[in-house]
Order: structure tokens, then sequence, then C-alpha cells
């Protein structure tokens, strides 16, 4: 490996990136000539392709992305300043220059830089407020007028942070820090055999792979007719990644456990030629044309234009799966095909269907819009002794459920039910304390660890319980009301 | 076994860990001839352990029994041997996902301390990445090195023994992510520059005072690190609980035998899904708060080299 300059890796077209300005994040895919919204500002990314992520750009006349050039820090004349705001009124009228010059200015294609000089000298105000006021009102100008996008390379922690805060509804509010405890309770990493069952658009599934660097397999159970893998595509892993990633529906659970599993009846497949809409709620599984898309595996991603309708959303793969559909409307031999494929199909449930009879998989993740209890019951059957598993919940009540489940089954121990509580801070000389908002609630886990489970010992299964809960003297001084 | 991949069987010269009940464990050397005590009796390794599969129960010499479990960075974490204090499990998740951390990383890290991310970093960027961690303390290093050798780990690890602050991690422009948990971490940035690739290589720094995190802060700036973010993570952990509640005599409305008010042998009464294990109470399940929690830990700083 060459010692030196290792440069990141470049923009190309066809991939999914993330545009960054401040806090704000979204995923779009980089395609010429397509018009992209963000952050109120219209712009093509034909110009971005070629340049490194992490290029910061601005925004041209024209829509044309520009990388911003790097510029002095701002040296302004010594600060004139006040002490305090004792005698600042706020009468709304302190700054002179109206909607329409500050249009104007934008109009003449003065930078935003200027602008806010511009309006720093217009503020009659500007020279009696504090030296931090000062800072801060400069901050805030800058926000609004410079406006600069930087092209960032998605990740667990860009995707997760961008979808708790676009989208929460379509992850189940999943909180990022909560996704990041999942992946390490749950010992994620290569080589792993996993299970995943998510209704989280595909993001837990994505950050499990990215965590297993494409050693290992993950075996996805997933309800309806497809998982949805919308967030899966954004992360941009090499084709080689999905090679072991399998799927299996939670519907064939039943008769797989109890021996009479079948491939008579496969769950059915919705049509795949229309784009489907994003629902907001996120609470229905569109995407299952996914599916299709992972047995595809030599087809080459050949990204032409299509003129869709415009939409803001996260999601990409839909309309590259909705071209991929209506090339393949056109071809003649389509119930052929489609033969071909539901034969393709049979053949991979029967695979991962031996899979999961092994029993012996590494581990299990469940973060779902579902009932955990039925879940972790059913699906534990499959996993080896010694082993970690995770269960994400939303709301706390339904995990203490499945944890007295638990208890009743035997075969687990080392029970926790936590959250985690997370905190961002502002750091400034003589100003640093924590940000005024703070997220509410990023969901429950309950975390433990399989052990061998002894059928035989149904009767002291309950002095199990005994043994791996409190010491009894503190499980009586709760039940006394002393605690 | 190793701590980065799965065995099925103790083997000799594995570590295990012997969980004797509720966070109640510790590990275990699995020798040949060796016995180790419990409060339950004792455990014959060549008999018990040895060719057993992990997670079965053994039964100790005076009939209480334990549970063998397969070693993960976690179950250390949590039991292994303190030479200085350590990160936890909340922490560590917080710092592998913000860091990008993956199978193939390069990462660095200063202190050593008591290998507790370590083992965690090693677990996460195997089997084609690698850890550089340094630690100024002779016998710390040693012992680390140690560690690593029993665990099967020592070939994604390199352990150096200098000061970070004016020798650096021992190695240049190759790192996707530095990790800092020094008294004095602004010393380190400009080494934690160099050792970083050329561009997009991620930064934390870990302080228990906010005086150090400011000094971090204006570093990073310093060096033109972008994206500096600082923050806090806790952890709350529930205990599941079925409590009862009395309900309280308020006596009777009126002078007749009907009962009034909160009446729980009422069918209508939806407070109570079980079955009252007395008159006059209310049962149900909680998730009781423990009576302490830990209140901090450190600071998180994170930055990107641009």
């Amino acid at each position: 490996m060459e010692d030196g300059l290792r440069l990141g890796p470049r923009i190309c077209e066809g991939d999914c990136a993330v545009l960054k300005r401040d806090d704000v994040f979204k995923a779009v895919p980089v395609l010429r000539r397509r018009k992209i919204i963000f952050e109120k500002q219209w712009f093509y990314l034909d110009n971005a392709i070629g340049h490194t992520y992490g290029t910061t750009f601005e925004v041209t006349s024209g829509g044309n992305l520009q990388p911003k050039q790097e510029v002095e820090g701002t040296t302004t004349e010594t600060k004139e300043a006040g002490t305090d705001n004792r005698n600042i009124v706020d009468d709304g009228k302190s700054q002179k220059l109206t909607h329409d010059d500050i249009k104007a200015l934008k109009d003449k294609g003065i930078k935003g830089q200027e602008i806010v000089q511009q309006l720093i000298e217009n503020s009659t105000t500007f020279r009696d407020k504090t030296e931090f006021a000062q800072d801060k009102y400069i901050k805030k100008k800058k926000k609004k007028y410079e406006a600069v996008i930087t092209i960032v390379k998605p990740s667990t922690r860009i995707l997760s942070t961008m979808y708790y805060a676009r989208e929460p509804g379509k992850i189940n509010h999943l909180r990022y820090d909560t996704l990041a405890q999942m992946l390490t309770l749950g010992n994620i990493r290569a080589g792993n055999k996993m299970i995943v069952v998510e209704t989280c658009a595909g993001l837990v599934l994505g950050a499990v792979m990215e965590r297993m660097g494409g050693y290992g397999s993950i075996i996805q159970m997933y309800p309806g007719g497809g998982p949805v893998r919308a967030a899966t595509s954004c992360f941009g892993f090499p084709k080689l990644f999905f090679n072991t990633l399998h799927e299996f529906p939670l519907s064939k659970v039943g008769s797989l456990l109890s021996g009479t599993f079948s491939t008579e009846t496969l769950p059915s497949e919705p049509e795949d030629n229309t784009l489907v809409e994003e629902e907001s709620d996120g609470l229905t599984d569109e995407k299952q044309a996914s599916l299709q898309e992972i047995e595809e595996s030599t087809t080459e991603a050949a990204m032409e234009i299509n003129q869709t309708e415009e939409q803001e959303t996260v999601d990409i793969s839909a309309e590259v799966i909705e071209f991929r559909e209506s090339k393949e409307k056109e071809n003649k031999e389509n119930v052929r095909e489609k033969q071909r494929k539901q034969w393709e199909r049979r053949k991979k449930l029967i695979e991962t269907a031996a899979l999961l009879r092994e029993k012996n998989a590494d581990g299990l993740i469940v973060a779902s819009k579902f009932h955990p209890t039925p879940l972790l019951l059913s699906l534990l059957e499959f996993v080896a002794p010694s082993r970690p598993f995770v269960v994400y919940c939303q709301y706390k009540e339904p995990l203490l459920e499945c944890y007295t489940k638990l208890r009743e089954r035997g075969g687990v121990i080392n029970l926790k039910l936590s959250e985690t509580w997370l905190r961002n801070y502002q750091v400034l000389p003589d100003r640093s304390h924590p940000k005024l908002t703070m997220s509410g609630g990023g969901g429950y886990l309950l975390s433990g660890i399989t052990v061998i489970l002894d059928k035989g010992e149904s009767d002291s299964s309950n002095l199990e319980a005994l043994k791996m809960e409190e010491p009894s003297s503190k499980r009586c001084r709760v039940q006394d009301l002393h605690y | 076994m190793s701590f980065v991949e799965y065995g099925d069987t103790i083997k000799d010269g594995d570590t295990a860990i012997v969980f004797l009940g509720h966070e109640s464990m510790f590990p275990v050397k699995v020798q040949h001839g060796t016995v180790t005590q419990t409060k339950y009796g004792v455990i014959r390794h060549s008999t018990d352990l040895i060719g057993k599969k992990y997670g079965s129960k053994v039964t100790c010499s005076k009939g209480g029994w334990v549970f063998i479990l397969h070693p993960t960075p976690e179950l250390w974490t949590m039991n292994l041997p303190h030479r200085t204090q350590i990160l936890y499990s909340t922490d560590i998740s917080i710092i592998t996902m913000m860091l990008e951390l993956k199978p193939g990383s390069i990462v660095c890290e200063s202190g050593t301390g008591s290998g507790s991310l370590s083992h965690a970093l090693i677990r996460t960027v195997a089997p084609t990445g690698h850890l550089y961690t340094v630690e100024f303390h002779q016998q710390r290093a040693e012992k680390a090195r140690e560690e690593f050798r029993e665990h099967g780990v020592e070939h994604l690890v390199t352990v150096t023994n200098q000061d970070v602050c004016k020798n650096g991690f021992g190695v240049s422009n190759i790192a996707d992510a530095v990790f800092l948990d020094i008294p004095s971490p602004w010393e380190a940035i400009g080494h934690a520059k160099s050792a970083l690739k050329a561009e997009g290589g991620r930064i934390c720094s870990f302080s228990p005072c906010i005086e150090q995190v400011q000094r971090t802060y204006l570093a990073m700036e310093e060096y033109g690190f972008t994206e500096i973010n600082t923050l806090e993570i806790l952890l709350r952990v529930y205990n599941v609980r079925t409590i009862s509640l009395q309900i309280p005599d308020l006596g009777k409305a009126a002078e007749d035998n009907s009962s009034t008010g909160f009446d729980s042998s009422n069918p209508s009464n939806q407070g109570s899904p079980c079955p009252k294990p007395q008159q006059g109470t209310v049962q149900f399940k909680s998730g009781v708060p423990l009576r302490e929690m830990v209140g901090h830990t450190g600071y998180l700083t994170f930055a990107t080299k641009s």
C-alpha cells in the first residue's frame, strides 16, 4: 500500500451521494442534468462529478456547482462592541436594508460574504452588541446567505443521522446512537451469520452490512411480499456484498419451525412496474422490486435519464428500478423470464431455509414496527447458544412483556432493558454549554445472550429466573414498596 | 475461539467467561488440569470445560451451576482487569459509528490503557484492518501485548510504547480514524493529523473535563479539522419488575354494603392485566430505573480532516 497521498474516493455518476449543509443532510442520486432542490437552492450535480467526496461547493447563478475557494478568515476591523444589551431596543427597525434591497443584491450576483458585510454595515445596533452577540449575528447571517454545500460519502453515521432528522417515521424513530448500541451489543462483525428483521427502510440492514464488510452472511426476514431496502442502496456497497445477503419471508417461519415448510405457496410479489409513491409514515412495504434488483446480479447499471416527475424524496432506488422495469416490459420473452425468475426465487428460498435450519446463527437483530415478543420467541430458535441478540422497540412496554416471556422460555441470560440519552454541546471560548434542543427519546433496547436451552428443566425454569434476577432480598424490597 | 471469530466448543487456551447470575461473571483462562473456584464450587477445566459447547451449563462441585460463554469485546469490557479507568460499551458504540469504522479500517489509538476500547476496535476492523495503539506506560504496553496474544488478535494490532504527544503514532497518512483518550489531547492533534489519510479521516477525543474539551476544540480548528461536534452519551438501564400497588381504603360512600370507587373485582376495571394476588392490590409490569446510574463518563468530540 502506498504511503503518501491517499486521496479519497471520487464522486461518480450513478452514486448515491449525500448533500450536507451544516447539520442538514439529503441523499440524492448523482445523475447528469438532474435538477436537485436542497435547502431552498436549485442546482445540477454535473460539475461535482470527478471531485472527491468531502468537497465543498457553492451554487453559482445558473444552478451550477463550483468548488468553494478557500477564503481568508473574514478579517473585520477591530470590532467596536458593547458590554451588554440593556440599551438595545428590538423595534425591528435596526436593519436599514429592506427585503427588496437584499433581493437586488442577490440578483446582481453579489456573493454571500458581501451580503453579510452589507447587512452588518447597515445595522444600527451591530456595534452596540457584545462581541459574543456580534459573533452570533454574523454566524446567523452567514448561515442564511452563504450557501455552501458539501457532498459527502454515505455511511451509517451520515444516513442514520439523516433519516432520524428527515424521516424518523420510516425508521420507527430509531435514533442513531441507539442504532450504534445495537451494532456493538450485537457484536456485528466480519464473518458472522446474522439474522436481521427490520422495517426501517433497510437502514439497519445497511448498517449491519457495513460492519460485516461483505464477510459472513445475513438472512433478512421480511413481512409481506419482499424486503424494503431503499436505504440500503444509499450505502453504495459493492455488488459482492449482496452475494451473501439472503432473505426469507416471516410468513414461512411458522412452517419452518414445525417442519412443514414448502415452496408451493410463495408470498405474492406485487406488479413491479409502477413507481411507488413514498408514504410519509413509512409503514407499508413499497419497494418489493428491490428483491428483483438483487437477483439481477449481472445487469449493468445504465443510468439514463428518465423524465419522471421530480420528487423530494430520500429514496433513489425506486427510480433506478422503474427504469429497469420499463425496459423489461418491452422484452418479448417476458413470460418465460417470469417463469425463470419464479424458479430462481424458489431455489433461493430453499437454500435460505436450509441455512436457517442449521440453527447456528451468530446473532439476531430486530428493529421493526411489529410487537417484538412473537419475533423473538420464534427467531431465537435459529440462533446458536452463547450468541448476543438485540431488539429495538420505539416503546418500552412491549419490551417489558418480551422480557417476561423470554424468562418463561428460558435459554437466555444477561437480559438488559435500556435506552441511551444523547446530548450535543456547543463548545466556544467562554460560551460552552449543552445545546438548546435535545432529542426526547430514541427508543429502547432489549439485549441478551443465548445459552443452551434445557427443555427438560421446565420446573427449574423458575429457579433459573430467580437466579438471573436481582438477589432475592432486593426483590422483596421492591414488592414491599420500600424501594 | 478468538475475539474476532466465533468458535463452537471450548478449547485448551481459550479465554472463556463464567456467568454465575445477574451481573456476576468473570473471565477464565481454560487450561488442562486447572481448577477454578466459584461460590458454587469447583470447576475442573479438563472435565467440565474442554470439549463442551459454549453456552453450556456447568454444574460445580457444590451443586450450583454456571454458564460458560464465548468471549466478546463487550463481555471482556465488563470483566477485564482494570489497570486504568476504562471506556464502557455505551461510549464505545457511538465512537465506533461516528468514526465510521468497519472491516479494513486503519485506526490509531492512544492511550491503550486497559485495552477495553482496543479489543472493540480490533473486532470491528478485522480481518483486513489494523489498530495502531500507543501507550506511554511501559508495563501497561507490555500487558496489552500479552493480552492481545492470548486472545488471538496480535496480527491485527501494533502496540507502541511512546508518548503520542511527542512522537505521534508511528505511522503517517494512512489512518482512517484516530482516537485520543489522554490528559492533554490538544498536544496530540498535530500528530493525529499527520497519521490520518489525506482527506476524509475522522478523529475523536474523549475528555472528562469541559476545559480539556475547549482546548482540544481550538486545537482542532487550528489544524484545519471541520465538522467539529461534541456530545455525551449516557446509558439508562431499567429493571423489569412486577409491581403491586395497594388500593387505599377510602371507606364507603353510602352506609350499605355495596363497595364503591376503585373496585378491582369489577370486570370493567382495565387497570390490571394480571389477576391480583391479594385483595385490594393492582399488579403491573414496570421498567424501573436503577437507584443510581452513571451520570458522566466524558465528552466525546468528533471532527473530520478535510
